[in-house]
């Protein structure tokens, strides 16, 4: 087994998700089916390979320090499921 | 000190966010600039909605390099954006663009002076990163507000090796850091309105031990004496549960500065897994060396430099030299005065005592840049000239600077004006000293039966007498010439 | 008898338009009124956008009349991909999550489209996010396949890829990301073209995984996709892999034919458990393109068979990463908060998020987590650039290179709902390309012995995408599979 009830369930909490006890159930089942098939990979030497993050040889752009945007408030806020003024609300955080 | 102190020394290390002085954020066109109408600096990149993409700023770059010439580190001339991973209502995406395994630059060191000895604090790393909204706590019952105005203003953050062991250390060093970054005009080093924010790493060890102990995070510090008075209050705490055969858990702790005492964040979870990994909105910064020639090139005079200057080119002393240094604006100011005047020894008085008093009073050491000086430069320099010259003395020199703060004159119409010019006519001095003397013939006896003091008070006679005006050197001259006859 | 409307190719509907026989109206409503007859069967739409692609016609139309330039695209009704942002046309990603959500902004590739006068007609239905390869993860339901409904029509960009095949639109955009144009291309018998990684704008396409997704067209032939890719790509300056370097005219690349084009064959794309009559309808490809006068070798992509594991590895981690910024607090559908703050994100992703997006964000948070970078995440890094340097390799030696799509053709819905592993593996011969960047396309080259489409993928080196279009068009030109079309849905007025 490469992963169990007790990583689904870290992995859950990780990622924010709620899983009913069904889903984690299947994940486990097919989370480690996949995880197995990937372990192919190992099959390859890779110790002097450089990794590829970024597919194109590019260098990140750069814009000019200027502000561009104007304020759109109302729409940017149009979206929101609960708004409080132009504040997006939210349940009560406590630190 | 706590004598559990005396066992344990201090481990701590600095963790600083300098949010940076662009027009823009770091990856939109919003503006970056503090306190617009909730959510009115935002735009799709900033809030993080689904499909759009971060351009970064050029100047986030140029300012990073900057500070990491400044203080020596090394640039990393290919640098790489990773993304944080972790939920927080303030933080958009659900990652904040930051930078891990390559970041800007490494290395560099900050100088300290402490209890007269100095001290060389290793940095670890700086790198570049955007800034989180604002959560608003305690808005309405059960609920939070969120601000995305901040959210995507470029930040620094700067990170030194834990290194410092004290509470003044710690000082020391944050306040040469944001000097520093004042300097170079990337940061306004504000603590109040968090533009400057820093948090500590707190560990004890018993002395001469060479272990790392278990390290706390602090947070919630707004200002310097609140980072001092944390970190001494986290070493206690720590040095005493140790003592008490407690153990210590790694964790954040805020600071509450009502309360004066660091208390356990519950919402924080206990071990991070931030799942870093390179960005693949953004490859990488790829920095030539002409780029980074042309910021050393432009680089300003730096802090240390200056301070040493003042004291070699215009013979200040050290302390004079520190204070006058300790901001940009402050030595620019300065050096303006002496360049329109050159006597520099009476600049730094006038500065070091009458403007840093007024600088205060007027608050305008919040200020990231002080423009509004409550004298301007050349009308300083003239004030202390009228004095070099003999116009005015330095009594009368108080009042005429008095005047100059409610009016646009320059001294010398003030002292034309008012009357002030010195009297340093002899006779009409001298004319003076004997109607004072006439008229306490018993005290003018009893100095010449030995009280000498005395002079003290026939000195004030007849300045009282001329409206301050007499020459004092002259007035004390002629006086003593008189009594001694 | 003359063809209806809604049977013309985009090329000939636009010549209709210039001449004046037809206007933007008449092809919007026709669009329209097979939208409505066979959209009930196929669903191919997520949001039909009626109101605003009529007066978007209505426009073009006085535009044409009064004498203004009218773009490459004006008036023609196209159909775009629901991870596509369009402002003021909900944008949904076929996610419950994003049911309501409505855009204040458009993609870039949305701007080009309305710049060359393209009437958007409505929202194309897809996997959720983009993460599957049947089309069954979408929140609003699947999109079935117009050749044989109890089929799927593959996916992402199913909803594409059927909106093209059913007549329901002249054109179609969709992203791929591991083949999610090419195998809908490929099971619904359509052109479907992924440009190279960098030629087309990701701004305002709602991520699945940021080094790999590339948007592109779906066409009833290559100069239809030819088109639409020349008003798509180019350099954006709010995405910053974009690539900054001229776009060449895509058009223009049509007229050559294959003579002199060294075409490779790759042998690790023909593999055990392969239907036999999709190999078989590929060697005949290469036959055809041979007699054009094209020379086709043997080659070799040795690290073929780790693609699939490589590419979910990868996708996932960057998914999990993408996907954080759904917490309903800025937008999206909000689940109550019953346990302070830290539900409302639980509840909100839970209910919000389908089981497959869910499997997905899983993989790729335990392929980051610490102690598994390394052996997932790194390691899939690594194997990419080998996967790289194969085709780096070959493409000394060849022009492109021609293989299958998938294994088979289109199968069944729910066949391999249960098994997502299976499903993963549909993307063998997909994932590559995708891995390395590379542009490919997808045209029809025969049918299997069910009727259901099969095709033929064009891989180019980087930016040789008039290279792959030219052997798309060259092949396309000498058969006639592209001519073919699905049967009429029961029930619907043809
Ligand atoms: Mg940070
Ligand atoms: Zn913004």
């Amino acid at each position: 087994m490469k992963i169990g009830p007790d990583d689904i369930r870290t992995v859950a909490r990780l990622a924010r998700l709620n899983l009913t006890p069904e889903e984690e159930a299947s994940m486990v089942t097919t989370l480690d089916a996949i995880l197995t098939y990937m372990e192919t990979l190992n099959a390859l030497d890779t110790t002097d390979i450089e990794p590829t993050a970024h597919i194109i040889d590019l260098e990140t752009p750069w814009r000019a320090d200027e502000v561009t945007n104007e304020a759109n408030t109302e729409a940017l806020l149009a979206n929101a499921p609960a708004r409080d003024g132009n504040h997006f609300r939210v349940p009560k955080i406590i630190d | 000190m706590n004598p559990d102190l005396d066992r344990y020394e201090g481990v701590i290390g600095l963790e600083v966010h300098a949010e940076m002085l662009t027009a823009s954020k770091i990856f939109c066109g919003c503006s970056a600039a503090f306190g617009a109408p909730p959510n009115d600096n935002t735009c799709p990149v900033c809030l993080g909605m689904p499909g759009v993409l971060p351009v970064l700023n050029r100047r986030v770059v140029e300012f990073a390099v900057r500070a990491g010439l400044a203080i020596d580190c090394r640039i990393a001339r290919r640098n790489r954006w990773a993304r944080k991973n972790y939920f927080y209502p303030d933080l958009c995406k659900g990652y904040q663009i930051s930078q891990f395994e390559l970041p800007i630059c490494e290395g560099g060191y900050l100088d300290i002076h402490v209890d007269e000895t100095t001290k060389r604090v290793h940095l670890t790393r700086i790198h570049m990163e955007e800034d989180t909204g604002k959560n608003i706590h305690d808005a309405h019952g059960d609920s939070s507000l969120v601000d995305f105005n901040r959210s995507g203003v470029p930040l620094l953050e700067i990170v030194s090796e834990p290194e410092m062991s004290s509470p003044a250390e710690a000082g020391a060093y944050l306040r040469k850091l944001r000097t520093l970054v004042q300097y170079l005009g990337i940061c306004d080093g504000n603590m109040e309105e968090g533009s400057f924010r820093c948090d500590a790493n707190v560990s004890v060890r018993l002395r001469g031990a060479t272990e790392l102990g278990v390290k706390v995070e602090v947070k919630n510090m707004n200002s310097f004496r609140a980072v001092e008075k944390a970190i001494a209050f986290e070493l206690e705490r720590q040095a005493d549960t140790l003592d008490d055969g407690g153990h210590l858990v790694q964790e954040t702790r805020l600071w509450d500065a009502d309360r004066e005492e660091t208390r356990s964040m519950r919402s924080k979870e206990s071990a991070h897994d931030y799942r870093y990994f390179p960005d693949p909105d953004l490859p990488p910064i790829i920095l030539s060396e002409d780029f980074i020639e042309t910021i050393r090139r432009a680089l300003p005079e730096l802090p240390d430099a200056r301070r040493e200057r003042f004291v070699s080119a215009f013979g200040l002393p050290a302390y004079d030299a520190e204070v006058l240094t300790s901001r940009r604006d402050l030595a620019e100011y300065f050096e303006a005065v002496v360049a329109a005047h050159g006597n520099a020894k009476a600049a730094s008085n006038w500065i070091m005592g009458d403007i840093i008093r007024l600088i205060h009073e007027r608050k305008l050491d919040d200020a990231p840049i002080i423009t509004d000086w409550p004298v301007p430069a050349a009308n300083l320099a003239a004030l202390i000239a009228l004095i070099d010259e003999g116009t005015i003395s330095g009594k009368i020199a108080k009042t005429v600077f008095e005047e100059m703060l409610t009016s646009d004159e320059s001294p010398r119409a003030i002292v034309e004006r008012k009357g002030l010019v010195q009297m340093s006519d002899e006779s009409a001095i001298q004319a003076v000293i004997d109607e004072v003397l006439a008229a306490s013939p018993d005290k003018v006896a009893e100095y010449r039966g030995g009280k000498e003091k005395l002079q003290g008070f026939f000195v004030g006679q007849v300045m009282k007498a001329t409206g301050g005006k007499a020459n004092p050197p002259l007035v004390n001259k002629l006086l003593m010439a008189k009594l001694k006859a | 008898m003359t063809t209806p409307l809604h049977d013309l190719t985009l090329a000939e509907a636009s010549a209709r338009l210039r001449d004046g026989s037809v206007s933007s109206e008449d092809l919007t409503e026709a669009a329209l009124a097979r939208i409505a007859a066979t959209d009930e069967t196929w669903h191919s739409f997520i949001t039909v956008s009626a109101d605003e692609a009529r007066a978007t016609a209505r426009a073009i139309d006085a535009q044409r009349q009064s004498g203004a330039a009218a773009g490459v695209l004006a008036g023609i009704p196209i159909a775009v991909k629901d991870v596509i942002a369009t402002a003021g046309i909900r944008t949904t990603a076929a996610s419950k999550l994003l049911e309501d959500f409505v855009p204040p902004y458009d993609a870039t590739v949305t701007t080009r489209l309305k710049n060359a006068g393209a009437v958007i007609i409505g929202k194309a239905n897809c996997d959720e996010f983009a993460m599957g390869s049947s089309n069954e993860n979408s929140a609003y339901g699947p999109t079935r396949n117009p050749w044989d409904p109890t089929r799927v029509p593959g996916g992402s960009s199913g909803g594409s890829a059927t909106a093209i095949a059913g007549r329901q639109a002249y054109g179609s955009l969709g992203t791929d990301t591991g083949g999610s144009i090419r195998l809908p291309a490929a099971y619904c018998g359509v052109v479907g073209m992924k440009p190279t990684y960098g030629r087309v704008s990701r701004y305002g396409v709602i991520a699945y995984a940021s080094s790999l997704d590339q948007v592109g067209p779906f066409g009833r032939t290559v100069e239809d996709c030819a088109r639409m890719l020349g008003v798509i790509a180019g350099h954006d300056p709010r995405d910053s892999t974009s690539v900054d370097r001229p776009v060449p005219d895509y058009h223009a690349a049509l007229g050559g034919d294959a003579a002199g084009l060294r075409i490779g064959v790759p042998k690790e794309y023909f593999i055990d458990g392969m239907q036999p009559a999709v190999e078989g309808a590929v060697r005949a490809a290469l036959d055809t393109l041979g007699g054009l006068g094209a020379t086709t070798s043997d080659v070799s992509l040795p690290h073929t068979s780790y693609a699939v594991a490589c590419y979910y590895i990868l996708a996932t981690a960057e998914a999990s990463s993408n996907l954080g910024r759904y917490d309903g607090i800025r937008y999206g559908a909000r689940q109550a908060a019953d346990d302070g703050l830290a539900s409302l994100y639980r509840n909100t992703r839970a209910l919000g998020f389908g089981p497959e997006v869910k499997r997905r964000i899983m993989l790729g948070t335990y392929a980051l987590s610490a102690g598994y970078y390394d052996a997932y995440y790194l390691k899939a890094q690594k194997v990419r650039t080998l996967i790289r340097q194969d085709f780096d390799r070959v493409f000394a030696d060849v022009d492109v290179l021609a293989t299958p799509v998938a294994p088979t053709t289109a199968f069944r819905l729910a066949e391999k709902t249960s098994d997502p592993l299976a499903m993963y593996l549909v993307d063998v011969f997909t994932n590559p390309a995708s891995l390395a960047g590379l542009p490919a396309i997808v045209v029809p080259c025969g049918r299997d012995e069910a009727g259901m489409p099969i095709g033929l993928q064009l891989i180019g080196p980087p930016f040789g995408e008039e290279l792959v279009l030219r052997a798309a068009h060259a092949f396309e030109q000498a058969t006639s599979w592209h001519r073919e079309r699905p049967p009429e849905p029961a029930g619907a007025a043809a």
